[in-house]
């Protein structure tokens, strides 16, 4: 089943193209890495991906309330517990399994302590389960492993496996090897944007580029 | 969405999440005026409900720019953009917390302060009523400007800025029915037009603010 198809993507930042021309398509099960340096405009295919922002032009096909995204920050509140931030996400999003996501995550332990009094590693591990728990085929992720130890790391690389092998399917740009078995990995380099400046719409219409 | 209204209520009454901060705001404001203007009867009750109306709206102005800032700031904005709610239906529900934490208490201090006031206690019956039907759309308008100032570094004052002329309707019809309340008079259409007022930006801006979000969040 595909999850993700891409063809001809191109995205901006700033009024600046990043990257264009990229086609990839993801099925149930598979993950791709994106590689690129830095300031290629991974972050940015990524929004683009998860909805948060129009392709300059291409075409995304996925189906319906798809993505869970996860970028630099976790969204979590830190007067909340940390369960009660991941029993929010699992109503907003509809899912749920709150304790599993705990545990797969390790944090059992930490389950009510407030969200402002775990370390950066904990919340980035609090900030995955949420991903468990929305419940979402498709995975979007930016950067997962910042601030993650080795042991985490192989923790996550766990739970990404297990989610791809219930059918699921991950994008994410990441430098770490996960050691997933059989992702693809697709270095953003030759889509890098030629030229200049995209042509903006001028004027009025400036403001809804 | 009850998960979010939930959650923004939990929010604010923990530490830090400023609950009550407006009502406090009212409260001293409302004792300031009688040591600007003196504590005479004659002097005060005619200005009493401008001042009940305009401190209702500047201390619903105070806590605007946590609406969305806040959930911008930790991501959170960002993830409730991807879930299956509705912008619009995200923008309603965090207008309708930002009114249960700050316009409701406003509401039911407002007696309290109007003794302060000397505003007439026949009086009384009116200034809820008007702040009843109100203050839903300052939350509403405010959560418009907060939509369109979320990206901003210090937002806030551009947010007043941007706020405050649109409270100007509801401002008049309020302090209106008030002031008509006092003086035993007829308030039946000053009434309609707030609810009118009132309507029609529930009705509205929901939308508008969720174009804001989905431009801003680009």
């Amino acid at each position: 089943m595909s999850l993700l198809a891409v063809h001809d993507l191109s995205v901006a930042r700033g009024g600046l193209r990043a990257v264009e021309g990229v086609g990839f398509a993801l099925n149930a099960g598979q993950a791709l890495i994106l590689r690129g340096p830095n300031g290629i405009g991974k972050t940015t295919l990524l929004r683009t991906i998860a909805g948060l922002q129009a392709p300059v032009c291409g075409t995304i096909k996925m189906p319906d309330d798809a993505v869970a995204y996860a970028a630099h920050s976790d969204g979590l509140k830190s007067s909340l517990t940390a369960r009660e931030n991941l029993t929010f996400w699992a109503r907003v999003f509809g899912g749920g399994g709150i304790d599993t996501a705990l545990a797969a995550m390790d944090l059992a332990a930490l389950a009510d302590r407030p969200a402002g009094a775990l370390s950066a590693g904990q919340k980035r591990r609090l900030g995955l389960a949420r991903l468990i728990v929305s419940g979402r085929p498709l995975w979007v992720l930016d950067e997962p492993t910042v601030s993650l130890d080795a042991a985490s790391v192989a923790r996550f690389a766990d739970v990404v496996g297990g989610h791809l092998g219930q059918g699921g399917a991950a994008l994410m740009a990441t430098h770490i090897d996960l050691g997933l078995p059989d992702a693809q990995v697709l270095d953003l380099t030759p889509f890098r944007a030629r030229g200049g400046p995209t042509a903006r719409p001028h004027g009025f219409n400036e403001a809804f580029a | 969405m009850i998960a979010l209204l939930l959650r923004d209520l939990r929010l604010a009454t923990r530490a830090g999440g400023g609950f009550g901060l407006g009502v406090a705001f009212f409260l001293i404001l409302c004792a300031l005026v009688p040591f600007g203007i003196g504590p005479d009867r004659a002097a005060l009750a005619p200005v009493a409900p401008g001042i009940l109306w305009v401190g209702a709206l500047l201390s619903c102005l105070l806590s605007l720019d946590r609406i969305f800032a806040l959930d911008h700031e930790d991501g959170s904005l960002d993830l409730l953009a991807t879930s299956p709610m509705p912008l619009e239906g995200t923008v309603a529900v965090k207008a309708l917390a930002h009114w249960i934490t700050t316009g409701l208490p406003l509401i039911l201090a407002a007696p309290v302060f109007g003794i302060l006031l000397q505003l007439p206690v026949h009086a009384m019956p009116m200034l809820v009523l008007s702040l009843l039907i109100g203050t839903p759309a300052l939350s509403m308008l405010g959560a418009f400007g907060a939509a369109v100032t979320v990206g901003l570094r210090r937002g806030g004052l551009l947010l007043s800025l941007l706020v405050l002329p649109l409270y100007i309707p509801t401002l008049i019809f309020g302090a209106e029915i008030t002031r008509r309340g006092a003086a035993g008079m007829d308030v039946a259409t000053p009434l309609v037009f707030l609810a009118g007022v009132t309507l029609a930006v529930l009705a509205l801006i929901p939308f508008a603010a969720a174009a804001a979000l989905r431009v801003n969040l680009r």
